[in-house]
Formats: structure tokens, C-alpha cells, sequence
């Protein structure tokens, strides 16, 4: 018999209807991987075994009623940005280290309701800045493949938990790439759905405009199960699409012949690892295999792409954190001379250093002078790029290339030089200027570490991106594979 | 596009957020290089171009009805504060 953290969500939610399997059970199994692999991996930074129990027992009662629900009883970690009622919600940073949140974000409510148990919050980068996980106040998580290097960010701990099996799944948050970069490094399957999607309700903000809440998993099927509970029009979000959720793992089989491929060529750069790069041939021949067409696409100002990001994200990042005042909630520096003292030391004691660069940065690029070189000027370039995006979906259905340029880099490569560390998220910051949705999905191994393929759809596409990335899993294994040691 | 210390002490004093001596070199830095990074969009030909605030096309403001619709909660949300007291939130002196 496969052992319980080795199924899926699908196979769990089976299990507890038909097996004679509890969710107390499951929920504890989960529990003791988590306790036995903390040490190595750091993936949490608080593991609700209490509250876990009950909700478990809560879960098995409705389920000896009879209660319909494929998600009652399954277990899942939230990433430590989204609000969960009563319990610490840290963000990551010494400034949230003891907030424990008054209410649900919508995300929480949701799978709460459809019957899911927390086992409990995961590590992230401060404030969800940092494609490393090297940025949290409660210390770097490790990446299961090979614990010396990082499992990318700033979902690193949802993604180390995903891809070590202390969980079936997890939440995620993606501003930049977050969701699918960790996935990617992780050897796991992620996604950021449209911007507007998921509600942002109790997602703690980093930069509004981008911020989008999704999911990792280790199926495209998984994450299809969650997101239909997950999604959906939100009134307490302000920018939350009215738009019904589709059944997303009705879909899934359709067959991919006639899918129109777009192979970005901005992507195949000289910046692109060579072992990479064919990992991701290979399985554009599987899709080809299976009757989609490839043709190549170029969108010109994409190399912008990192470079827009780094004014409109720390501008909004500026704004957003500038309630951080350690007057009403989070923390406070000792013995404050005055008020203006009070809010300097607080928030220059309660931030780390990449959330200080940010919220400087964003500063600048939005003072008195430079407002029109730098913020206007950015906003007219996500208006190009965004074009680019559009124009390609005229020709093609999906765009398909790589999630990251590297594997898994060694902790500590990119500290020094912040510049670097951004430039790991060169192909995933397209889709969250245009707001498009996209999937990243293992697609082989490179010296023993994961790759991710990814693809991103028009606006709401998200049915089409499962539907290629489940097929794609039909066809092969690499998202089956466990990190040794971890099976 | 290189920062000098000054113009890290006034984006600091703007952010209000204080910095220790050994951690400002660190800024001037980090962000002349990130300044730097940026500069590339100055290449890109922008001028008929609309700014771009919002990544959905077509989207608009919702409003919602002009009616009371949440509950006092200050007890539970002040849980959270630093310091409070009698319902209200401490702070130092600001007026002599």
C-alpha cells in the first residue's frame, strides 16, 4: 500500500469516503512528518498541532454524516501571509512576530469551510520579498533536493513542505514569481491564477497591483481540486473579478490536439542554462507528441520586464507598509524619544534588510522629481509588455518556456548583491505585470535538481493551463518523484 | 544613477525608517544598483503610451451601498497595540 503522504488530494479525499481512513489519522500522520523534517528544512514557523486535531475531528464527524465535499478532511498548509483567526500571522518578519489576527483572510474561510485542516503556517521571505527564502526573520528554509541549497521564494517553506511531503498541499502568494519559482526548485506544481481571481482579502499586502493568491501541489489535478474551492468573487477585496469559477477538474482530460504552442523566444536567452533549456525541449516534444503545435514567439519589450517590476512593486510596497507605525499593531522599539523616533526605530528595527531596500526604493522612484521618470515611466512600459501578451494570444493559445534560468542556487549566491537575486525571476514577472495566469510544472532533473516548464494563458485561462499541465503529467512522472530521503 | 549618503538619509527620513551607521554603505550600494537596473527603461519608446495602473482591462471602482455594515471590535483588534490604555492607543507626548 502507498503510504498516506505519498497521496494525492484526490487519492486522500477517496480514501477518508471509502478506505476507513479518519482525517485524526491522516492529520496526525502529517503532524509527525512535520516534526520529524522541521529541524532540516525550517519549512514552518508555526505548527498548529491542537487546532489541527480538532478541526480533524470535526472534519471525521461530517464526514460519518455523509457531508458532500471532496476537500473534507484533507489537510494543507497556509503560507504565513494570509490571516488565520487566533493564531500568529507573522509575514515572515520581526515586525508581525507576535500578531496573532482578529479574523479569517477570505482564502482561509474558504477552504475552512469546504473542510480542510491546517496543519499549520509556513515559512516565506519578510513580507513575501525574496526569491530565496533567505529573507525571514525565522531563518532560511532548505530545499529538500539538497539541503545546502535554497528552495526559492519567497513560498519556500509552502514549497519545501509540498515537495518533502510533510503536506498534501499548500497556499501560496505570487507578486513576481513566488508561487512558480519555489515550485520550480521544489520539483512541484504551482500556480498563480489571474490577478483578481483569488480573493486578497487577509493576504497580508506587499504590492497590490500584482499580488495574487494560488497554490502548490504536487498535480496539476491537486491544485484543479483546490483552486474551485479557493477562487471566486470576494466584495471585501476591491479588485476581485466578478466572474463565476468553473468546475477546473471537469476539464482536465481534454484532449491537447490543435492546442496552439507559443515558444517565447526572449525566454531561450543567453542567460538560460544550457541542461535547462533541453529539460524543457523534451517536454515540448511530449506536448507536440500529443498533437499541439509549436511555434515560436517573440515579445519585444518582455526584457523589460524586471526592471518595470522593480519600481511599480517597492512603489506599492512603500505605500503599503507604510501602516506599519508600531502604534496600532506589530512591533514597537524601546523607550522612544518621541513620535517621530517611535515610528523611525520601530519600523527600521522591525524590518529586515531586503523589505528596508524595497520600501526605500519605492520611496525614491515616487518622490517629489522623479515620479514621472521612474513610476509614470514604468506604468507606460507594463502597458507595452502587457500589449506584447495580447498580441501573442491572437496567434497562439499558451506561451511555454522556462520558469527560472538556473536550478536550486546555494544558499548565500545571491546575497550580496540584491541585483542578482532579482534577476532569478526573469521569466516569471511577465505574467503578473499583465496579470495573466500561469503554471509551472516539473519537467526533469539537472544534476539531480528539479526544472520547471512554464506556462502562462490569457486572462482566465487557468481551465486551459491545468488541462495541458495535467496531460503533460499523464505522460510522464517527473511530478511522482519524491527528493531522496524524503519518500 | 549613483546615490551618495545624503540621498540615502533623506529617502530614509521620507520612509521614517531609522538606519545604524554600519548599515548605511550597505544602501548607498544596493541602491545605485538597483537605480541602475531600472535606467534600462529609459531605452524603451514610451511616449504614446497610457500608464498602466491596473493589470485587468476594463475594470471599474465598486461601490457598495452607504451602510453600516461592521461591528465595533476596538477590544479584540487592540489586542494587537503595544500599548493601550482606557480604549486608546499610546503614543509619547506630541503636544508640550
Amino acid at each position: 500500500m502507498t503510504a498516506l503522504h505519498e497521496l494525492s488530494v484526490a487519492e486522500l479525499s477517496k480514501a477518508l469516503r471509502t478506505r476507513g481512513l479518519s482525517s485524526v489519522e491522516l492529520t496526525r500522520a502529517f503532524l509527525a512528518r512535520i516534526e520529524q523534517h522541521q529541524g532540516k528544512l525550517n519549512a514552518f514557523i508555526s505548527i498548529l498541532y491542537d487546532t489541527a486535531l480538532a478541526e480533524a475531528q470535526r472534519a471525521d464527524a461530517r464526514l460519518r454524516l455523509g457531508e458532500a465535499g471532496a476537500l473534507i478532511g484533507v489537510p494543507l498548509a497556509h503560507k504565513d501571509i494570509f490571516c488565520t483567526q487566533g493564531h500568529k500571522t507573522t509575514c515572515g518578519s520581526r515586525m508581525l512576530a507576535d500578531f496573532v489576527s482578529p479574523y479569517d483572510a477570505t482564502v482561509v474561510a474558504r477552504l475552512r469551510a469546504a473542510g480542510v485542516v491546517t496543519l499549520g503556517k509556513t515559512n516565506m521571505d519578510e513580507f513575501a520579498m525574496g526569491s530565496s527564502n533567505e529573507t525571514s526573520y525565522f531563518g532560511p528554509v532548505r530545499n529538500p533536493w539538497d539541503l545546502t541549497r535554497v528552495p526559492g521564494g519567497s513560498s519556500g517553506g509552502s514549497a519545501a513542505a509540498v515537495a518533502a511531503r510533510l503536506t498534501p498541499a499548500a497556499t501560496a502568494t505570487d507578486t513576481g514569481g513566488s508561487i512558480r519559482q519555489p515550485a520550480a526548485l521544489c520539483g512541484i506544481t504551482g500556480i498563480k491564477p489571474t490577478y483578481g481571481r483569488v480573493s486578497r482579502f487577509g493576504m497580508i499586502a506587499f504590492a497590490s497591483s500584482l499580488d495574487q493568491g494560488g497554490l502548490l501541489t504536487r498535480s496539476a489535478e491537486d491544485s484543479a481540486l483546490l483552486l474551485s474551492a479557493m477562487a471566486g468573487f470576494d466584495e471585501r477585496d476591491s479588485t476581485s473579478v466578478e466572474l463565476p469559477v468553473p468546475d477546473y477538474a471537469a476539464t482536465l482530460e481534454q484532449p491537447l490536439k490543435g492546442l496552439k504552442i507559443g515558444l517565447l523566444k526572449e525566454f531561450f536567452d543567453d542567460g538560460l542554462d544550457a541542461d535547462t533549456a533541453q529539460r524543457i525541449r523534451d517536454a515540448l516534444e511530449v506536448l507536440h507528441q500529443q498533437g499541439a503545435t509549436l511555434r515560436e514567439v517573440s515579445l519585444p519589450h518582455l526584457p523589460l520586464s524586471v526592471p518595470t517590476y522593480y519600481v511599480v512593486a517597492p512603489a506599492e510596497c512603500s505605500s503599503n507598509l507604510a501602516r506599519y507605525d508600531g502604534v496600532r499593531f506589530g512591533y514597537r522599539c524601546d523607550n522612544p524619544r518621541d513620535l517621530l523616533d517611535l515610528y523611525q526605530r520601530s519600523r527600521g528595527e522591525g524590518f529586515g534588510a531586503e523589505v528596508k531596500r524595497r520600501i526605500m526604493t519605492g520611496t525614491y522612484v515616487l518622490s517629489a522629481g522623479y515620479y514621472d521618470a521612474y513610476y509614470l515611466k514604468a506604468q507606460r512600459v507594463r502597458a507595452l509588455i502587457s500589449a506584447d501578451f495580447e498580441r501573442a494570444f491572437h496567434e497562439v493559445d499558451v506561451l511555454i518556456g522556462p520558469t527560472t534560468p538556473t536550478p536550486a542556487f546555494e544558499l548565500g549566491a545571491k546575497t550580496s548583491n540584491p541585483v542578482t537575486m532579482y534577476l532569478n525571476d526573469i521569466y516569471t514577472i511577465g505574467a503578473n505585470l499583465a496579470g495573466l495566469p500561469a503554471i509551472s510544472v516539473p519537467c526533469g532533473l539537472v544534476q539531480g535538481l528539479p526544472v520547471g516548464l512554464q506556462i502562462v494563458g490569457p486572462h482566465f485561462a487557468e481551465p486551459k493551463l491545468l488541462n495541458v499541465a495535467h496531460r503533460y503529467q499523464q505522460e510522464t512522472d517527473w511530478h511522482r518523484r519524491a527528493p531522496p530521503g524524503f519518500s | 544613477m549613483s546615490l551618495s549618503r545624503q540621498d540615502i538619509d533623506k529617502i530614509a527620513h521620507l520612509a521614517r525608517l531609522a538606519l545604524t551607521e554600519s548599515e548605511i554603505p550597505a544602501y548607498v550600494e544596493n541602491l545605485s544598483r538597483i537605480l541602475a537596473l531600472v535606467g534600462e527603461l529609459e531605452r524603451a519608446e514610451t511616449n504614446q503610451v497610457e500608464p498602466m495602473a491596473h493589470p485587468l482591462p476594463g475594470q471599474r471602482q465598486r461601490l457598495r451601498a452607504d451602510a453600516v455594515t461592521a461591528t465595533d471590535q476596538h477590544e479584540l483588534y487592540q489586542r494587537n497595540a503595544p500599548q493601550v490604555e482606557a480604549g486608546l492607543y499610546l503614543v509619547p507626548r506630541v503636544i508640550e
